[in-house]
């Protein structure tokens, strides 16, 4: 087995390579753990950024254009940093019969992105899936962790504005702590 | 070193345990109830029994036992096997149902119940789906409690290997990913090759949209594909597995895990199981959003921790699979069938079905019917009874179209085949296929070149892009769907597009591309009139006249 590379805080001071190294660890260092690595990496930043790439190729021991052909692989992987809040619209096939397509239509026209894209002021990402398996609720819509099934368009956007709104609220009554 | 698991000693204190409850309640937890609302309704008749101080009344999360449109679902159990079955509770339902059923003993009154004959369960075959819905998916006890791991005990202590795939081949047991290929040919492959290290692995990287039979297996009874797993261990000599899981799937890749690790306490897996001298190792590997990893090929090299493309066979992964290893990939459908094979002997599980396709199969059940959800069938069952008597029909008066089967990969059937005996080689002559078992009812309000332009998109957005028919050809037929759902295609469009599908499935090189023109030779074989409606350049536009004039049309 590689042996682990030696442990130290990251340069650039960034905690969040500390809980990196923890999944690392976790993994064992082995190469063929490389996907796990990208979901933990994905978790932490929120995103896979050209020096997360670097790290995790220089901890696993792999060519630099391996760990970077697998994050651009596969869908799940984002190379851009998302939203604050996520809204996710199945485009499954059962969705799809029950007029997934006019809930997405009426998210791009009132956010004004398409999907995969993120709202300038970055508050939303919007994102179709192909399926998450609740077909029996098409069309299905999840809003960050909150699934919602059976949804006219208009529900759907409601549920964005709602969550959007909220968000807002929370942050204008309880100020961040700055520490 | 803790002794392993005393299988019969669990069941004895599980049934004991069992008859201690004067009434238990039975709260689905899986994918579907938990997005209507199931744990709040959980929580809130637990705290009205804690309140009671009843520890004779039951709460029990359960998986899913597959009426998912009728959601959040609450099953009550009497002792004189008495069930009732409430359908869409909220948690003020739930209250009722605690202070009324559980606590005062008498059925709640008002409340949304199902009849007990329902149609949509009376007419099941449960054999992969036995105890889902009727056990904790969390303990293994609730598994092993229904007989679970007693296959797994009876392989190791009484039967050699080859005793084991032979009882797979004689059952006539078919791959459940939708190819049907024989697994006990599959074992039997794997179980000659020499190596050191001999890898199985459950392909659970399910990726068909509008199919979740794999995904509810895993959540409902983890325990069930681990128990098929490590039997098919040790029939053809593995000594590591894994549980390949898609990562859209959060809460089967947890249940997952934790089962392998309470399978691995009991020592139901890992080293000396059951103090045998057999050993397995299994792991979970997740996916990362990759329809393409459903391919064996591709998927040994996402375990890997590659990119997943596939790559040529021969060679075949029984010969050359992860790490140069033989390697067996099974559905987890498949491996879910193994125990209750080895328990109730191959010749029970071959007089289900019908002659070339034995057993059961899951379906499930999505678009325009009443009930919708997941059903297991016995083989040959007809569409009619499963789309009209058991998920009752087409709603809001609208009339039944055609029922896509096999996901992208499939084709759809029309109303005039709906008595056509549901098994491998019927579909496959109505240029469908069973596919994992996504079955998507569509009614008259849906336009097939549509349905046909979906697919192709989702084609063309998972090509990994290895190979040129593929990567380019989905992308060139879906431009030409594009162009006659828009309503500006040509006949020529319409030519070049069919020309087109040919030769992406004769020179793809896995089974994505060689498969992703079948919707489209599928709706065009059954409804070539809609295609033909969109086209902008027919000499005669008036629709009457139009099926005559395609008749006269040179081939």
């Amino acid at each position: 087995m590689v042996p682990p590379p030696p442990q130290e805080p990251h340069p650039s001071g960034d905690e969040r390579f500390a809980l990196l190294d923890k999944s690392l660890r976790k993994a064992r260092y082995r190469q063929d753990q490389l996907i796990e690595v990208l979901h933990a990496a994905q978790e932490v930043f929120g995103y896979l950024a050209d020096d997360v790439l670097l790290y995790v190729a220089q901890a696993l021991r792999l060519p630099r254009s391996r760990v970077y052909g697998v994050a651009t692989f596969y869908h799940l992987f984002t190379r851009e940093p998302m939203g604050e809040h996520i809204c996710s619209v199945c485009t499954g096939t059962a969705c799809f019969v029950k007029g997934a397509d006019a809930i997405v239509d009426a998210m791009v026209s009132e956010y004004g992105i398409q999907p995969g894209e993120t709202t300038e002021d970055g508050t939303l990402t919007l994102t179709t899936t192909r399926c998450i398996g609740s077909c029996s609720l098409a069309p299905v819509t999840v809003v960050d962790d909150d699934v919602r099934g059976h949804l006219t368009a208009e529900e759907a956007l409601q549920m964005v504005v709602d969550r959007l709104a909220a968000a807002q609220d929370a942050a204008s009554e309880q100020p961040v702590e700055v520490s | 070193m803790a002794a392993p698991i005393d299988l019969d000693d669990v069941v004895r204190f599980e049934r004991e345990e069992r008859a201690r409850f004067v009434r238990r309640a039975l709260v689905c937890t899986s994918t579907a109830c938990v997005t209507a609302g199931a744990l709040p309704v959980r929580d809130r008749l637990t705290a009205a029994l804690d309140e009671a101080e009843r520890t004779d009344i039951g709460v029990v999360s359960t998986g899913c036992p597959g009426l998912c449109s009728r959601g959040p679902l609450v099953r009550v159990e009497d002792r004189a096997e008495q069930t009732t079955i409430y359908t869409h509770v909220d948690t003020e339902g739930a209250g009722a149902i605690a202070d009324e059923h559980l606590l005062g003993g008498q059925p709640t009154d008002g409340a949304t119940t199902m009849p007990p004959d329902l149609p949509f369960f009376a007419r099941q075959e449960r054999v992969v789906l036995e105890t889902a819905g009727r056990i904790d998916p969390e303990r293994l006890e609730d598994y092993v409690g229904e007989g679970g791991y007693h296959a797994l005990a009876k392989v190791i202590t009484l039967m050699e290997p080859a005793e084991v795939v032979d009882a797979i081949t004689r059952s006539g047991l078919r791959g459940r990913g939708g190819a049907g290929y024989p697994t006990g040919r599959k074992w039997a492959l794997l179980a000659e090759a020499e190596a050191d290290t001999k890898y199985v692995v459950a392909n659970g990287d399910e990726g068909d949209p509008g199919a979740y039979m794999d995904r509810t297996i895993m959540d409902s009874d983890p325990h069930r594909v681990i128990e098929g797993l490590a039997i098919a261990a040790y029939a053809t000599g593995a000594t590591k597995g894994f549980v390949y899981v898609r990562a859209e799937y959060p809460l089967a890749i947890e249940r997952m895990e934790r089962a392998i690790r309470a399978a691995k306490r009991a020592k139901l897996i890992g080293r000396n199981v059951l103090g045998s001298s057999f050993a397995f190792d299994l792991d979970v590997r997740v996916g990362a959003g990759a329809f393409v990893c459903g391919e064996e090929t591709a998927l040994m090299a996402s375990i890997e921790g590659r990119r997943g493309l596939p790559v040529l066979r021969p060679p075949y992964p029984t010969e050359k699979g992860l790490w140069g290893q033989p390697t067996m990939i099974n559905n987890v459908e498949t491996l879910a069938n193994v125990p209750a094979i080895i328990a109730r002997g191959p010749d029970w599980f071959a007089s289900l079905g019908t002659e070339s396709s034995p057993g059961t199969k899951v379906f499930a059940l999505a678009g325009s019917v009443a009930d919708t959800g997941l059903i297991e069938v016995p083989m040959g069952i007809s569409l009619r009874e499963i789309v009209f008597d058991m998920a009752g029909g087409i709603p809001n008066g609208r009339t039944f179209k055609a029922a896509q089967t096999g996901g992208p990969s499939g084709g759809c059937i029309p109303a005039q085949y709906l008595d056509t005996p549901v098994d491998y080689e019927h579909l496959r002559d109505l240029g469908s296929m069973m596919g994992s078992g996504g079955l998507v009812v569509m009614d008259d309000s849906v336009s097939m070149p549509e349905v046909a332009r979906f697919y192709l998109a989702f084609c063309r957005d998972e090509s990994c892009g290895k190979c040129v028919p593929c990567r380019v050809g989905t992308e060139k037929m879906h431009a030409f769907l594009d162009r006659i759902c828009e309503g500006t295609g040509r006949r020529r469009d319409l030519q070049h597009l069919e020309s087109l599908a040919r030769t992406v499935r004769a020179t793809s090189l896995c089974g994505l591309g060689q498969s992703a023109p079948n919707p489209v030779f599928s709706t065009l074989e059954h409804f070539r009139d809609e295609y033909e409606a969109l086209l902008v350049d027919l000499e005669e536009p008036d629709a009457g006249n139009r099926s005559e004039e395609v008749a006269h049309e040179p081939a």
